[in-house]
């Protein structure tokens, strides 16, 4: 075990530099969580790093990957209605995944506990869109916590767990992003021994566990009464407080991260106005809040993504007929992305010029190219993408998914043309080859997407034997979210072999390539596209980026390169402006070279060059 | 009373985490109150990847504003051009290792890679004090970090921070094995 994870578990209280992710996972020994469950998401896989750092022996709580969040979210309700403390995290869209058994929990008695933590994702920094969970919090009738800072991430766990084991009730705890991801000093509280007891406590009587039709509006009234009873708590909840400098007419009303660019705001322009900030937000105080619309003049709501707290509070203020002016964000462009100090100025500013006046914006004179994330020098996916290409008939419809291929849709390859979601590309692939005579439809899925939405849509392709071939792009990892297993690559439980799952329901062309071997790979795709029907083929190669980093770790281990012979080059650019390996540099004489802090020596780029000008720097590289 | 603010840069894989650590365990040792965030997920595969720090008396929010940052660290000549351009403060101070990774964009022709010419020309202009730094023959170029942390201190641009306090830090958060390989490069 390492010093991380004996600091993890240790039983005394002590405080240390902590990211937000880590300090969760803190929380959760300290309140004796023993069924923890996930699907790798970002921005909170590092809170299960952080677990597994703990070996299974020194630790008495449970934690699996499970192959989605929706049966992540059902393995932990199962050990909370046995008796056990669970807890469940998930990326902000990972909730739609999990939402039609997650929509269920808020009427029913969870014995055990149940903390399921979102990560939200203001600013879409690794996810398709910025969705706003806290409306789910409302839709479910399931209280929620947002922590502004690592230290109330941890904090919060603990009283979410509180509140969860006392009403018997689901309890969000909403990160996001740079609270996931921020960094500061933490104390932490001791570790209070939690007695193993591991004894089934299901019973029926609990419950009722089923929504049998007679029991929906008896248990919606529980779930409603729930709710007011949480309010009560609201109300007195210290994570609900006024922060005031010195009793003003002006205030604003907050939650989460925005709080902190309002006190970097009010800090630098030295102004004095109240602050009431709701840290459980839902269901928010209605006397706390009316409190202070009535002992201000004016009331800025304040929040990150969608006017929730504003519609919210308006309601109520027009209800009691309240005579103090509540503002809200004016623009459109202020419900999109995340509210950093500098954006927060301008919102301050919109209402209160004299204490924040408008700040000019810094003349851009500089424009600095982009650089769009690229896959790995070696990867697997570049190789296929490159032979995928060559085989595809003129005016192919090429479909995408979620993982890292789904950056081939960039530059230079463009593959993988439209995208919904996780396992969505054989439902859409199959809507776009329905009567379509004139063009083929590809579709794209990675090996962890496979097992966690994929399967469905593949089996309706068989079903209604549409005409499609898919490309499964196995990289043997779930690779873009750092490495995780899932339920192929054989490091939980026996591998499940894709291939033989595709024969067992019935696949009629199925074939597998190694992606290095790119003519090869072109060949199966041709032949696959010929096939009339549904066709698949499984288009493997190890993730480069996490074999690399094993190989590092070798006592003897050396940097391999390949090496570009300039007398043999005649500068037809196939190495870049086709394949697109990162690791050539184009000078500005023409000549291409090869980048050696990036370049592994992998080789699946000397078969690209027409006049075999790249070859391995040291012969004995070849094997 | 205002708080120094750091803007680390660079390209996914280079080591930004470790500069990060370093740096937020030295500041908090230092007795500061430090925030800091680091870049996870999707942008670490070859996109710019960045960790911003801040450290004083009062720190709220972990975020820097744009041209806000007293200091820029990049490992990635064109990714410094960016910190100077998009976050810097006129007057501010920046040191880079001289990595060059080029765009796609580069190689396709669409966008010129900058030359240390014109870093140094940007930077005249907005008064910053610019430092480069690059090792020849450097075998591991994961270790681009410890040179630019080694430079960092040589520079006294921030008071405590000294190779014995890297040195200890390293010794801290490494394992043995390779630790002992960055120790060697901090001391030569």
């Amino acid at each position: 075990m390492n010093q991380f994870a004996r600091n993890l578990i240790r039983k005394d209280s002590w405080s240390d530099m902590m990211m937000g992710n880590y300090a969760v996972a803190r929380a959760m020994f300290e309140t004796g969580v023993r069924v923890a469950t996930t699907y790798p998401g970002s921005p909170v896989p590092e809170i299960a790093n952080a677990i597994l750092t703990v070996p299974e022996d020194h630790r008495d709580l449970y934690f699996q990957y499970s192959t989605n969040e929706k049966v992540a979210l059902e393995v932990a309700f199962g050990a909370s209605i046995n008796g056990h403390l669970s807890t469940v995290f998930f990326k902000s869209v990972g909730l739609n995944v999990a939402a039609d058994s997650a929509i269920q929990l808020g009427l029913l008695n969870l014995i055990g506990g149940m903390v399921i933590i979102l990560g939200d994702d203001p600013g879409a920094h690794s996810s398709q869109n910025e969705q706003d969970n806290r409306h789910f919090a409302r839709q479910s009738y399931i209280p929620m916590f947002e922590p502004a800072t690592p230290t109330e991430a941890y904090q919060m766990f603990k009283e979410a767990v509180k509140i969860s084991r006392k009403y018997q009730a689901p309890v969000f705890m909403r990160l996001t992003t740079h609270v996931c991801h921020a960094k500061e000093r933490i104390r932490f509280a001791e570790i209070p021994e939690h007695p193993s007891d591991w004894t089934s406590q299901f019973n029926r009587h609990n419950g009722p566990y089923l929504p049998i039709t007679k029991d929906v509006f008896p248990l919606k009234k529980k779930a409603l009464g729930r709710l007011e009873e949480l309010e009560k708590y609201a109300e007195q909840c210290h994570f609900n407080k006024i922060l005031s400098n010195a009793p003003t007419k002006a205030g604003i009303i907050t939650s989460s991260m925005p709080i902190l660019s309002l006190q970097e705001n009010l800090l630098e322009s030295g102004a004095s106005i109240d602050i009431l900030k709701l840290g459980f937000s839902y269901p928010w105080p209605k006397g706390k809040v009316l409190d202070f619309l009535k002992s201000h003049d004016e009331v800025l709501i304040l929040e990150e993504l969608d006017r929730i707290l504003e519609q919210e509070i308006k309601s109520l203020a027009f209800d009691e007929n309240i005579q103090c002016k509540i503002y809200v964000r004016k623009t459109g462009d202020d419900l999109m992305g995340e509210l950093l100090p500098h954006r927060t100025w301008k919102i301050l500013s919109d209402f209160w010029p004299a204490l924040f006046p408008p700040k000019r914006k810094p003349e851009q004179e500089l424009i600095v190219g982009k650089r769009v994330p690229q896959m790995c020098p070696g990867c697997g996916h570049r190789s296929a993408f490159h032979a995928i290409k060559k085989a595809l008939p003129d005016g192919t419809i090429t479909v995408g998914d979620i993982g890292c291929h789904s950056l081939g849709f960039f530059k230079p390859y463009f593959m993988g043309e439209a995208l919904l979601s996780m396992g969505h590309s054989n439902g859409t692939g199959a809507g776009l080859s329905i009567r379509n005579k004139d063009r083929k439809v590809l579709t794209f899925i990675g090996d962890s997407t496979f097992f966690h939405a994929g399967i469905p849509g593949i089996i309706n392709a068989i079903m209604n034997n549409h005409n499609m071939t898919l490309v499964i792009m196995e990289n043997g990892t779930t690779a873009m979210t750092g490495h995780q297993p899932h339920a192929g690559t054989g490091e939980i439980g026996d591998k499940i072999s894709i291939q033989k799952l595709l024969e067992a329901i019935g696949v009629k062309f199925l074939s597998r390539v190694d992606t290095y071997k790119q003519s090869e790979l072109t060949q199966h795709i041709k032949d696959a596209m010929e096939f009339e029907g549904f066709a698949v083929v499984i288009a493997s190669h190890p993730c480069m980026l996490k074999f690399t980093r094993i190989q590092r770790q070798k006592p003897n281990y050396k940097q391999h390169h390949v090496h570009i012979d300039q007398n043999i080059c005649n500068k037809t650019y196939e190495c870049i402006e086709k394949f697109g390996c990162p690791s050539f540099t184009k000078h500005n004489d023409g000549h291409v070279a090869i980048n050696e802090d990036l370049c592994i020596g992998d080789g699946s780029c000397i078969q690209t060059c027409p006049v075999t000008a790249i070859n391995h720097a040291n012969k004995e590289d070849k094997k | 009373m205002k708080s120094f603010n750091i803007y680390m840069t660079g390209v996914g894989g280079q080591g930004i985490g470790l500069l990060s650590e370093v740096l937020s365990k030295a500041f908090f040792k230092l007795g500061k109150n430090v925030k800091a965030v680091d870049t996870h997920g999707l942008a670490q595969r070859g996109g710019t990847v960045i960790s911003q720090l801040r450290a004083g008396e009062i720190i709220f929010s972990p975020l820097i504003s744009p041209h806000e940052a007293d200091l820029v660290l990049s490992l990635e000549r064109l990714e410094t051009l960016r910190g100077i351009a998009d976050m810097l403060k006129n007057g501010g101070k920046a040191i880079y290792y001289d990595a060059a990774f080029q765009t796609i964009d580069n190689r396709l022709g669409n966008d010129t890679y900058p030359t240390v010419t014109d870093l140094e020309s940007v930077a005249s202009k907005k008064d910053i004090k610019i430092i480069r730094v690059f090792r020849e023959n450097l075998h591991d170029s994961r270790m681009q970090n410890i040179i630019l942390l080694k430079e960092l201190a040589h520079s006294d641009w921030i008071e405590g921070f000294t190779i014995e306090l890297i040195d200890n830090i390293l010794k801290e958060i490494l394992s043995p094995k390779v630790y002992e390989k960055n120790e060697k490069l901090l001391k030569d």
